[in-house]
């Protein structure tokens, strides 16, 4: 599957601007998009400026910041690394998708209740980063959270009011979700 | 409603738009009709410009316009520098365009501009773009600059020298005649990137039909922009709308009006369309300023007990190829008046050569100009308890200026306006029990490992600053704030502010203050910024100023509604004026509390207007500027306790303890976030971050891959707590935090990291302490013992 992929962003990116369309059928927070796009177009660009969803921000141009990070077929990815023809038939979640019938994510509240933001650019990265982590991991140590999280970079709070709000996070989920596999 | 908001946790208001995506950042910004536009930028640090050929790129599909810097240079005036400090020979100021017309002085500088119906069609034909350039040699080091035949920049500068500053204070040769011992030392404060997480953009929209601009752009001081953008693209200032949304971050990086926001202004006024340019982030690390990058030649002249008599700096600071907003007030102002710290020194002398090179250039990045300040004293002040065998505790406690002398006027002239030093450090020395870890190092040392205490008693200058002060340094404004309190008929209250909050959280926290003085609930309170047709001239968020200039302009402005308020209250419940007592959002007559009006009632009044009293004008607002009458002084210490690994160099924080002081505090949550970051930027340059160039002035560190941002990995937990020293000069006793932690923690960390090497033999390191330098130091070390025994 992994290897399919790549050769098919091989393909594209090498016809680069030949500007032949590809057709996106992608589900994103609920709702079914087809979308006529470029090949080389890059699924944030697609998130952003497609779809309008612009919760998913941009900070750099090498996959180190996580600023673009969104749940893509239950996964974490930073979007900037996937191409929008990656996302055909799959499924999305980002930052706009997380509350749900107006109630704030528990992961959303916590960073509110524990100051775990400041400038808000990073933000929307760092929680979808810790809503998956915490799916695969949902009683971390101080340790876990900060290895978890270290694909993400905030300029603002130093940190540790995120792993604060992270842990925060993971004991009302635990507390909301008695059984393992009750999340 | 009597309890005071003013010292609570309040949440921030701000963060519901941010955790759940619905912030509105520049790059946000999607107008009908809008083109893109992508800069050409020189692959040279230092060459002639021959011949820039645009013909292949006008022909990609979706091109709109090529333009070079000699077809914009009729249309833009140049981009000023706002900081001309005063020395003798007067500074020289070289020409700055925003696309370079002649020549190019880094890599990285603009040659062209390209417009164009997507960014993927702006991308390619700036690729298109053929420029023929003839090198020059390049120069990258500011002290190479400085040399008899070194590359020159511009004609007209010699020695790439745009000044010379020089500030004395006391007897300075008097100090070192009378030293018993005298500490030396060479200190490199490396080039810093300041990496707000938002890179920089604007969208600028002309409307033709009412020839007005409207510029989206991620600034620090939307009104600074309007004005000196008005001022390059002659588009008039009342006609230059100029909106700061949502920013991602600052830290100084978006203090300064570039040419770039200004070409963007100027294009949407030539094509008629909306012009969006967002900086992708190796641009970011290219053109947008850096920080830091001194090299300080220190000398502390000292009595064997530990008295310090004098400290003679000179400096080398590099301002990169052209000078920015703030660039000169930077590395001479805001750094020569801090380096008395927190000591009495009776002598001090200053001379700071403001150097131009083939780099970015230089200017304001969080602290700015005070962490340099700071970082000399306090790893001067460990240099000479370690030269005399003494605790650098008991060295600073002999020095500290003592609580009983303030307000304190040090050598550089600056008076500072109240502190309690020795109290922030016993504090500090109790939480991390500096004691026992004295016991506990001996201890280590035995079994050969390496751990190091490192403390730094800083005082930060912030509240810049009344006018007449900053005037007098060359500064092109004053630097008062103001704010506008707008009590609605129904009672409700919009508060406009000249600041621009990008992450502090001022919509909290001047709710907060607003609401207690106006005695209001906080959820009637909304803050207003960022918007040019909003709100009055205000100077913006920078320097720690916030707080104790814009929100005191605040505090200003809600006494003014009161004092007014009172008058129609009066008429409203037939007394004098003078029997009206205000208490709590209530106004009753002396001795009668159960009879009152509310300000609700009073604002409903104020407007109806049939019953005002002579003289008193409808409505209830007020705009009221404020310039402070002194600057403010927070302090603190900040103890850092690392292992240092010995077989591999890598440094271990273990514990890091930070005692503040910024007077009374509004928001207590706010403090400590500020803190936080500030710690941990400050401790990214002692240990990590560093921009590099090499000979050619090529910019090695132009990614994320390679400029070394701390993770949540590399930052450690903080112990924060706080004394709390008011400040006499501002009304509700505030000081400044923003850069606080920023300017404690460099030399915290790193007098931390030479204190666990000390016993080695090692007396200084420089900046970033990573891993391979410390380990070829402890191996170096290591050898020249064996050789010695």
């Amino acid at each position: 599957m992994q290897s399919d992929n790549f050769n098919f962003e091989c393909e594209y990116w090498v016809r680069g601007s030949m500007s032949s369309t590809r057709t996106v059928r992608v589900r994103v927070n609920g709702v079914e998009y087809t979308k006529e796009v470029e090949p080389r177009l890059l699924l944030v660009d697609f998130i952003r400026d497609h779809l309008g969803l612009t919760g998913t921000h941009i900070g750099c141009d090498t996959s180190n910041c996580g600023a673009c990070t969104v749940i893509m077929n239950g996964r974490s990815v930073k979007s900037c690394t996937k191409f929008a023809v990656e996302a055909d038939g799959g499924e999305i979640l980002t930052i706009e998708g997380l509350a749900s019938d107006g109630n704030l994510h528990p992961i959303q509240k916590a960073f509110w209740e524990n100051h775990a933001l400041q400038c808000g650019y990073c933000t929307p990265g760092f929680i979808m980063q810790a809503y998956w982590f915490l799916k695969q991991n949902p009683a971390p140590t101080e340790e876990e959270i900060r290895a978890g999280l270290s694909g993400n970079l905030c300029r603002c709070t130093g940190y540790q009011n995120i792993i604060k709000a992270v842990k925060a996070a993971s004991e009302e989920l635990r507390a909301k979700a008695p059984t393992i596999n009750g999340g | 409603m009597a309890a005071s908001l003013c010292g609570s946790r309040v949440k921030r208001r701000e963060d519901p738009r941010f955790i759940t995506g619905t912030g509105n950042y520049v790059a946000d910004v999607t107008l009908p009709g809008m083109v893109y536009v992508k800069f050409v930028r020189s692959p040279y640090a230092h060459a002639l410009i021959k011949s820039v050929d645009t013909s292949a790129a006008r022909e990609v599909k979706g091109v709109l316009g090529v333009y070079t810097g000699a077809d914009l240079k009729s249309k833009l005036g140049p981009v000023p520098c706002a900081w001309l400090v005063p020395t003798e020979p007067p500074i020289k100021v070289p020409e700055y365009r925003a696309v370079a017309v002649d020549k190019v002085r880094y890599v990285g500088d603009p040659v062209a501009v390209v417009v164009a119906e997507s960014q993927g069609a702006a991308e390619e034909a700036a690729e298109r773009v053929s420029v023929v350039y003839e090198p020059l040699p390049v120069v990258v080091d500011q002290e190479e600059a400085v040399k008899d035949g070194a590359p020159r920049l511009y004609d007209g500068i010699d020695r790439n020298t745009s000044f010379v500053w020089r500030l004395k204070g006391g007897d300075v040769e008097s100090a070192f005649r009378q030293a018993e011992v005298v500490v030396k030392q060479r200190l490199v404060n490396q080039r810093l990137q300041p990496t707000a997480m938002e890179t920089r953009a604007a969208v600028a929209e002309y409307d033709s039909a009412r020839s007005e601009a409207t510029l989206w752009i991620t600034s620090q001081n939307p009104h600074i922009h309007r004005l000196l953008v008005s001022a390059m693209t002659g588009i008039p200032e009342q006609k230059l709308r100029v909106i700061a949304p949502d920013v991602g971050g600052g830290f100084g990086s978006k203090i300064q009006v570039y040419g770039f926001e200004a070409v963007v202004t100027l294009l949407s006024k030539e094509l008629r369309r909306p012009v969006k340019w967002v900086e992708t982030r190796s641009e970011n690390y290219l053109s947008t300023i850096h920080g830091r990058a001194h090299v300080d030649y220190v000398e502390l002249a000292a009595k064997r007990d530990g008295t310090i008599l004098g400290l003679r700096v000179k400096t080398y600071a590099n301002l990169g190829a052209y000078l920015t907003t703030a660039a000169p007030g930077v590395p001479t102002i805001l750094f020569g008046i801090m380096l008395s710290g927190a000591y009495r020194i009776p002598a001090i002398e200053c001379e700071v050569h403001g150097v131009l090179t083939n780099t970015a250039p230089v200017d304001a990045y969080r602290g700015a100009g005070r962490p340099e300040a700071t970082y000399i004293v306090e790893r001067m002040v460990d240099m000479l308890a370690h030269e005399l065998g003494m605790d650098p505790v008991d060295v600073r406690l002999k020095n500290f200026i003592p609580k009983d002398k303030f307000p304190y006027t040090v050598a550089t002239g600056l008076l500072y306006d109240s502190g309690n030093y020795e109290e922030t450090l016993k504090k500090a020395m109790s939480l991390v029990g500096y004691h026992s870890l004295r016991e506990e190092q001996r201890r280590l040392r035995e079994q050969g490992r390496l751990m190091g205490i490192g403390v730094s008693t800083y005082v930060e200058v912030c509240g810049l600053g009344p006018s007449k002060v900053v005037r007098s340094t060359g500064f092109g404004l004053g630097l008062w704030d103001s704010a506008v309190v707008r009590v609605h008929p129904s009672g409700k209250v919009s508060v406009y502010t000249g600041a621009h909050p990008h992450g502090q959280g001022e919509e909290t926290s001047f709710a907060q203050i607003a609401a207690d003085e106006l005695g209001v609930p906080f959820e009637d309170v909304e803050v207003v910024h960022g918007d040019t047709a909003m709100t009055p001239f205000g100077m913006g968020t920078y320097g720690s100023r916030t707080l104790p200039v814009a929100g005191m302009a605040i505090v200003g402005a809600c006494r003014k509604v009161v004092e007014k308020a009172k008058k129609i209250a009066a008429g409203l419940l037939e007394a004098r004026e003078e029997d009206v007592v205000w208490e709590h959002g209530k106004f009753y007559v002396r001795g009668a509390p159960a009879k009152y009006k509310t300000i609700q009632e009073v604002a409903l009044a104020s407007y109806t207007a049939e019953n005002l009293p002579p003289g008193v004008e409808p409505g209830l607002e007020v705009t009221h500027f404020y310039d402070p009458t002194g600057f403010v002084f927070p302090f603190g210490a900040h103890i850092c306790v690392v292992e240092v690994d010995r077989e591999t160099g890598e440094v271990k924080i273990q514990k890091y303890v930070a005692v503040d002081d910024c007077g009374n505090q509004i928001n207590p949550m706010l403090v400590e976030g500020q803190v936080h970051g500030g710690i941990t930027q400050g401790l990214a340059q002692a240990l990590y971050e560093e921009a590099v160039y090499d000979s050619q002035g090529n910019l090695l560190t132009q990614s994320l891959n390679d400029y070394a941002l701390p993770t949540a990995l590399e930052a450690p937990t903080y112990t924060t707590d706080y004394t709390v020293t008011p400040s006499p000069v501002t009304p509700l006793g505030v000081k400044g935090v923003g850069e606080t932690g920023t300017i404690a923690a460099t030399p915290a960390v790193v007098n931390a990291v030479v204190d666990a090497l000390a016993h080695l033999g090692i007396k200084h390191l420089d900046m970033p302490l990573k891993p391979e330098k410390i380990w070829k130091a402890i191996r170096r070390a290591e050898s020249e013992q064996t050789t010695t025994s």
